[in-house]
């Protein structure tokens, strides 16, 4: 039996794993560096842990031509519309990480110019918490989204803060000043 | 001569308060003298303040928790240095909530320029002028001023996405 005439879903299965194979060790991503959260990323991509053994090495400053947007440090309402419009100039298929609890949640922030949490903004795929993050964090932060993008899976919804759903639910409480006093007061 | 000593020797009459801590020379001075005190700290050779270093405000509503009242809201903050002869001084200018203007500093420091666009931005102290008090840190749709004792903790104002 000839390669072309198999059934046709077993080629396509077939073809969409070899796609994924191919992508997920091919990440051409653009770094969104915002904060601190940069000198970790910085700290990844060097010879001690080297994100290009993953393929994830070269980041591209183009939006156009990167398959991974890694938003790196907090978002302040200001900036929120330029890294929608990165996002939305990036082709598909695309993969959004947020890396930092900043990105994640807002983090510590609760005050009058930090987006809370890009997944209000922008669909998330991979959420990478941490203050910052450590680089093996990263690490099995991007293997995990090379499972996604070998699956051929990607996040196509936003958070939702009045109903509370669209983030993982350790994530979803987040950080408020109320939270922070109660933990103040039951420590102390 | 201590430069805390000169101004008080020159201005005497405008000078409301003083005070040193370790070595850290304070004068509290009355709004309309600002200019003329400012002027003789630049331009006299043995004071010769050629910097600049910091221009804040203070926002003393609730201060102590509102056990203490202070007579004006605002404090407008000023920092001194001379490269020359390596001391300080710190100039504070008290401002009325209903009225809050100041004089620029510009035509004198050309650094004074940022620094009351974010005074402005940040207190919504105007300075008199000045050549474009515009926003520095927040954007143009953003209403009130952030660090105002007043300005909710919670409140957002978010250009896209939800009230979060």
């Amino acid at each position: 039996m000839s390669f072309l005439s198999s059934p046709t879903n077993f080629f396509t299965s077939k073809l969409n794993d070899a796609l994924g194979w191919a992508r997920k060790f091919s990440i051409f991503q653009y770094p969104f560096v915002t904060a601190c959260c940069g000198m970790e990323y910085m700290a990844t991509n060097c010879s001690h842990y080297d994100q290009d053994r993953f393929g994830a090495g070269f980041p591209r400053f183009s939006p156009r031509q990167s398959d991974v947007l890694f938003v790196v440090g907090t978002i302040s309402h200001k900036m929120a519309p330029v890294l929608k419009t990165v996002h939305d100039q990036m082709c598909d298929p695309k993969w959004v990480v947020a890396f930092g609890v900043c990105t994640c949640t807002g983090g510590f922030y609760d005050n009058y110019s930090t987006v809370m949490g890009i997944d209000t903004i922008i669909p998330v795929d991979i959420y990478i918490p941490g203050c910052p993050p450590r680089p093996e964090n990263v690490l099995d932060g991007l293997m995990k989204l090379q499972d996604k993008i070998q699956k051929g899976e990607q996040s196509r919804t936003l958070y939702d803060p009045r109903t509370k759903i669209g983030r993982p639910a350790e994530l979803a409480q987040g950080y408020t000043i109320e939270g922070h006093i109660k933990h103040i007061e039951s420590v102390s | 001569m201590k430069p805390l000593q000169r101004v008080q020797e020159q201005f005497s009459a405008d000078i409301i308060e003083t005070h040193a801590f370790r070595g850290d020379e304070t004068a509290i001075i009355r709004p309309s003298s600002l200019l003329a005190i400012a002027k003789f700290l630049k331009e006299t050779p043995e004071l010769d303040f050629n910097f600049l270093m910091d221009l804040t405000a203070v926002d003393y509503l609730f201060y102590a928790g509102g056990r203490i009242q202070k007579e004006f809201r605002f404090e407008v903050v000023y920092h001194f240095f001379s490269l020359k002869h390596n001391h300080r001084i710190r100039l504070k200018v008290p401002v009325d909530e209903k009225s809050p203007e100041v004089d620029t500093l510009c035509n004198l420091w050309a650094s004074a320029n940022w620094y009351e666009r974010e005074v402005w931005d940040m207190y919504g102290i105007k300075f008199k002028g000045h050549p474009d008090l515009r926003r520095i840190l927040m954007y143009e749709e953003f209403v009130g001023h952030a660090l105002r004792k007043d300005y909710p903790v919670n409140k957002r104002q978010p250009l896209i996405g939800p009230q979060n």
